[in-house]
């Protein structure tokens, strides 16, 4: 890939972070199953688990569907407080292309911000990523969310 | 002016006999919740640890709590399993930092103070003092013993690969302390297959230690707050329910065989949580195969006082480790775990289940968060009361799911302990 061509690709990445990033701080969940493929998988997973190679991961989804359903839950069946929530993602780093993927990861840090309360630092942690592009468009074959955080502050119910 | 001290008393009395009512100060006054500490985890009770599995090899170790005190599980060089406190019996020094690993030995790293893997002291640098001008100076004294100044060791029992401890050494069998109905259940899971460990998930939930044996002794809650166990039957008020404890009524079983088909109007008129056209996307969440060992209930939760629950919800298994940290916050860390024999899709349906439970799960999420909510209240007025009438007022063991029976034994046993 030439010089010119691979930065164009690497704009078009850092539109699609930008954008997944705007849409779960918004809130605007029907958007955030739609920044993947059919058949993706996305993983909120502690270190130590991804690290001892240990599968079990705090959300784990292997579908677009079962992101629909989880953005179901948030709205009609997960009773929680409410929150804002703000995430400072750092710019992607390559780590490989390959036949049209591309493996990244990202630092992010998310605050989170209840009702009438400071703001705190809610989870912490780096995104894995497999990119690939679908009809034009970039989407997230798979995303983990591999945290640092080694206690989550009650609960997480919103995507990271 | 006078200046003697104002003194409080250590603890606003119960409210009139019984247990239907169960005053707000046993979640907020620190001076029950030391009591408690001294009472329910550091004497007379079996403490979770871990399981064996964590530790497979002489000289594996993984640190775990007991109430707020440090310990260290480990695997001997003979096989067998030791919990030591992990504190320097030199200084205090917590001296393990790593949460697990493989050591031959323990040193402190403040004065090398060296410990074998039972606990035992093994070396002193310098005890017998510093060679100078061809003298020996310093050092301990000639008189003392290596002998008895180890780690502090624990009692411990193992049953079916899962560890557990207690600092308090006259303490009775682990069979006896679950007594036979509980024991059973726990022998429903723990029959002797190996363990294989899938994961953990750690939450810091803001509410007393007790709300959570208080939330899985509640079969009133899951079909009311939990969506997903409602509209989909996994437990709600059609379910066939029983609700069983020890003789002590400290530990207890909410066990249900889950509903199918769509529920009869009067068990969800007015539940709101129930959603008559909610559908999955993607039905392998739900991807429920029955397993021979259930022996009819699809869902067993199992309250060990103090400080353990064990989830069987249909193909999803974990341990539930309660870790107080003060009167209204506790550390909750689960370990999802599965069998050795299991096949990839079954342990991939394990995984996929996980779903519902742990600190984002549909049907788990939100008790961390209602008990966060009860805790403000309590905090704002202690005097109050709550009000555990489902059910009456005794705590006999019942078969539905409109009872606060178990909650209702264990503060029966609880005032006895705590004398109040």
């Amino acid at each position: 890939m030439n010089q010119a061509l691979e930065a164009q690709a690497y704009t078009e990445l850092l539109q699609l972070y930008a954008e997944y990033t705007a849409a779960i701080d918004a809130g605007d969940w029907d958007r955030w199953p739609e920044f993947f493929t059919e058949d993706c998988v996305y993983k909120l997973q502690p270190r130590e688990n991804h690290e001892r190679g240990l599968p079990l991961a705090t959300l784990h989804f292997h579908s677009k569907g079962m992101l629909q359903d989880r953005v179901y839950g948030i709205r009609e069946t997960l009773f929680h407080d409410p929150y804002y929530q703000r995430h400072v993602v750092s710019l992607p780093r390559v780590l490989a292309v390959d036949r049209g993927r591309w493996f990244l990861e990202a630092n992010y840090a998310v605050f989170r911000t209840k009702l009438g309360e400071i703001s705190t630092v809610f989870n912490v942690g780096r995104y894995l990523d497999e990119v690939v592009r679908v009809d034009g468009a970039l989407k997230f074959a798979s995303r983990f969310c591999i945290y640092d955080s080694e206690m989550i502050p009650n609960a997480i119910i919103y995507p990271i | 002016m006078n200046d003697a001290p104002i003194t409080l008393p250590s603890s606003p009395g119960w409210p009139g006999d019984g247990v239907h009512r169960v005053p707000y100060w046993v979640y907020t006054d620190p001076d029950t919740y030391r009591r408690e500490l001294d009472r329910f985890y550091y004497a007379g009770h079996w403490c979770y640890i871990g399981l064996e599995a964590e530790i497979p090899h002489p000289g594996d170790f993984r640190r775990s709590v007991v109430g707020e005190r440090s310990v260290i599980m480990v695997r001997t060089q003979d096989g067998g399993v030791r919990v030591l406190e992990n504190v320097c019996a030199h200084r205090g020094a917590q001296f393990c930092r790593e949460r697990q690993g493989n050591r031959k030995e323990f040193v402190c790293p403040y004065h090398q103070w060296a410990y074998d893997l039972e606990g035992k002291l093994r070396g002193i640098p310098y005890r017998r003092g510093i060679r100078q001008d061809g003298q020996l100076n310093g050092g301990m004294p000639a008189d003392f013993q290596m002998e008895g100044r180890g780690l502090t060791s624990l009692k411990v029992a193992v049953r079916g690969g899962v560890v557990f401890a207690s600092f308090d050494h006259s303490l009775e069998s682990f069979e006896d302390y679950l007594g036979p109905t509980i024991l059973s259940y726990f022998d429903r899971v723990f029959d002797g297959r190996k363990l294989k460990v899938l994961g953990y998930n750690r939450q810091r939930i803001p509410g007393n230690w007790k709300l959570m044996q208080e939330n899985i002794k509640d079969p009133y809650h899951p079909g009311l707050l939990h969506s997903w166990f409602v509209t989909f039957g996994l437990w709600r008020a059609d379910s066939k329910t029983s609700l069983k404890m020890d003789p002590h009524k400290r530990h207890a079983a909410m066990i249900g065989v889950r509903s199918v088909g769509k529920p009869a109007g009067d068990v969800v008129s007015g539940v709101t949580s129930y959603k008559a056209d909610m559908s999955l996307r993607d039905p392998r969440q739900l991807d429920i195969v029955p397993e021979e060992w259930w022996k009819g209930p699809t869902a067993v939760m199992l309250t060990l006082f103090p400080s353990l629950i064990i989830q069987q919800q249909v193909n999803s298994l974990s341990m539930r480790h309660i870790q107080p940290r003060g009167p209204g916050v506790f550390d909750f860390v689960w370990t999802h775990f599965a069998f050795e024999d299991d096949s990839d899709e079954m342990i991939q349906r394990r995984l996929l289940q996980a779903n519902l439970f742990g600190p984002s799960g549909y049907v788990s999420a939100d008790d961390g968060e209602v008990i966060e909510f009860s805790q403000m209240g309590f905090q704002e007025k202690p005097d109050q009361q709550c009000l555990l009438e489902m059910g009456g007022h005794d705590s006999e063991e019942a078969t539905n799911i409109a009872s606060e029976t178990l909650i209702r034994g264990m503060y029966e046993y609880w005032r006895r302990v705590m004398g109040v």
